[in-house]
């Protein structure tokens, strides 16, 4: 499928583009203090961005997301990971919205990240690059948009560590968010998610492959620990009960005999998404980011509500019940702090076997809330 | 826009830029009304998700909780106005809502269907349910758990020391009963109350 023919809702080929938002003598200011320069960031746009400049939306992705949320890269057969909700007549309608999605800092897809590499060494950064914070995501995200030219976005929009992105931007800078759409986040890790992901790190650390996080120097890669990390926060992404719809206690293959190989379909399905994660994903990018997640605490400043006080912003906070990664009592806490500080918050439970990957899935009452958050949204600003 | 005649009521009895918590919101069109042409700020509850996605489409903020349940969302004295409109009699724990109410805000509005109006007293005495405009379900699909008279319901109030403002006794026309006061558990198909912890 190209350019010439995309399918009804697609934005149809898209095309990366990459901006140098920092330099080493203008850095960014990080929020522990340190600088880091330059900082080249990727991003993908869809739609047209209005006269006025009120349409846009910005899609925060999530752990191990990028910025090719929707249509088709030169050549891809299949389309960005969000293409079921952006496009013309989707909810994330690009017929009326210009969205825009980056690559995280931290990120391995073309924003600058621990295995970019460093000027000052020409080497890549690895372990000496500096830990992250979400407050540090979103400024580059809100630099991002003033170099398109944007000071006010219709609507930050995210799920998971994309939905604490939201929250975060929505937080401290609510006269540039009209909007923020806040899916399956978290605004404090439990002491099981924060668990979880030590796991996951533990697996790529201890991996001799690692090799102390200079494994790119060194020709190497911690692929068996890389690997077991994504298999693992794979169950953590998806219910017991869609789990056992996908695969139950199926064999890997009819004749199969026992013994300690690949001998289920779930065993199957997970080592696929661990092999197909390599080719993809960078290991330190998944310490440097999963450590954002872990360290997450908005709410925890007392005057955490003080900007968003004084200039509300419109949220819409939703949650899947068979979710148990960030389960509707994570989003609950952001609705009930939110609501203490008389924001309009609309909260929605959201009925979906697939557990945490439901919001990236099409699951109708989630789609038609979202429309009609968006619809208002846009009505409101263009009347 | 025009609100149905009760809803306009309702509206009337809320102050100018207060922050109004709806229970039971249906497709948010009060608080519509409030936060477009009274300068209020509000939040609407809600568990029908038709209703939710309509409310959410008019710019109403709704919170997707069960009222018998889950009040415990809202903090003290979140809110001035605390509107229960309509929604008492479907409720299973209506005395520990009320409580809710009285902590969640200042000034409470409810409204209720008067089971003991003299056209259902009638229809009860031929041998059937009573169905009217205030109660239009059959028994078998009435969203209606729980049937109380006026008197009845006052009793509630004084129960969990809620005081009565203000009583508008409502006709089955939906508008305000000229009948008087004394007989309003006979002539008034509903009512609407203002009450205070």
């Amino acid at each position: 499928m190209g350019a010439s023919t995309p399918a009804p809702g697609s934005v149809g080929q898209v095309e990366r583009q990459t901006a140098r938002l920092f330099t080493a003598s203008e850095p960014l200011h990080l929020a522990n203090g340190d600088t880091l320069g330059p900082i080249d960031v990727a991003f993908e746009t869809y739609g047209t961005l209005s006269a006025d400049r009120d349409n846009a939306v910005f899609i925060c992705h999530a752990l191990t997301g990028d910025a090719h949320a929707a249509g088709f890269l030169p050549g891809a057969t299949r389309p960005g990971w969000w293409d079921n909700l952006i496009g013309p007549g989707k909810p994330l309608d690009t017929d009326r919205m210009f969205v825009i999605c980056a690559n995280l800092l931290g990120g391995c897809q073309g924003t600058t990240g621990p295995s970019s590499i460093n000027p000052a060494t020409d080497a890549p950064y690895g372990l000496s690059f500096p830990l992250l914070t979400v407050a540090d995501l979103v400024e580059v995200h809100r630099a991002l948009i003033h170099h398109l030219g944007i000071t006010r976005l219709l609507a930050a929009f995210g799920g998971s560590l994309g939905g604490m992105q939201v929250l975060h931007w929505g937080l401290s800078y609510p006269d540039e968010v009209a909007n923020a759409v806040v899916i399956a986040a978290s605004s404090r890790l439990t002491a099981q998610n924060i668990a979880f992901s030590a796991v996951a790190r533990r697996a790529i650390m201890d991996d001799p492959g690692f090799a102390e996080g200079d494994y790119a120097a060194q020709g190497l890669n911690p692929d068996a620990g890389l690997a077991i990390a994504r298999m693992m926060a794979h169950i953590t992404y998806l219910s017991e009960d869609a789990l056992t719809e996908k695969f139950g206690r199926q064999p890997h293959q009819a004749d199969n005999v026992p013994g300690f190989g690949i001998d289920f379909a779930v065993e199957s399905y997970l080592d696929h998404q661990g092999q197909v994660f390599l080719e993809r994903f960078d290991a330190l990018s998944y310490l440097y980011l999963s450590r954002v997640m872990d360290y997450f605490d908005p709410f925890a400043a007392p005057d955490a509500l003080d900007a968003v006080t004084a200039h509300p912003v419109k949220w819409l906070v939703m949650a899947f019940d068979t979710d148990w990664r960030f389960g509707t009592e994570h989003s609950r806490r952001i609705a009930r702090r939110l609501e203490l500080a008389a924001q309009p918050v609309t909260f929605r439970e959201i009925a979906s076997p697939w557990g945490h990957d439901s919001f990236l899935l099409v699951v109708p009452d989630y789609h038609a809330t979202i429309s009609a958050f968006l619809d208002r949204a846009l009505t409101e600003v263009q009347r | 826009m025009s609100l149905r005649p009760e809803l306009a009521l309702l509206a009337e009895l809320i102050p100018d830029s207060a922050r109004v918590l709806d229970l039971g919101c249906g497709s948010g069109a009060l608080l519509e009304h409030l936060i477009t042409a009274r300068d209020c700020r509000g939040t609407g509850v809600e568990i029908d998700h038709d209703a939710i996605i309509e409310a959410i489409g008019r710019g109403v903020p709704v919170i997707d909780l069960d009222i018998d349940t889950e009040l415990d969302h809202f903090a003290d004295h979140s809110y001035d106005v605390v509107v229960l409109s309509r929604t008492i009699q479907t409720l299973r724990r209506p005395a520990d809502v009320l409580r809710q109410m009285a902590r969640i805000g200042d000034q409470l509005i409810v409204s209720v269907p008067n089971f003991a109006l003299l056209r259902n007293r009638l229809r009860l005495l031929g041998g059937r349910m009573p169905m009217s405009r205030d109660l239009p379900y059959s028994w078998y699909d009435s969203p209606n758990l729980r049937f109380t008279s006026l008197v009845d319901l006052e009793e509630l109030f004084a129960a969990v020391h809620l005081r009565v403002e203000r009583r508008i006794v409502l006709a089955p026309s939906g508008r305000p009963a000229r009948s008087g006061q004394a007989l309003a558990n006979l002539f008034g198909a509903a009512a609407v109350y203002v009450l205070r912890a």
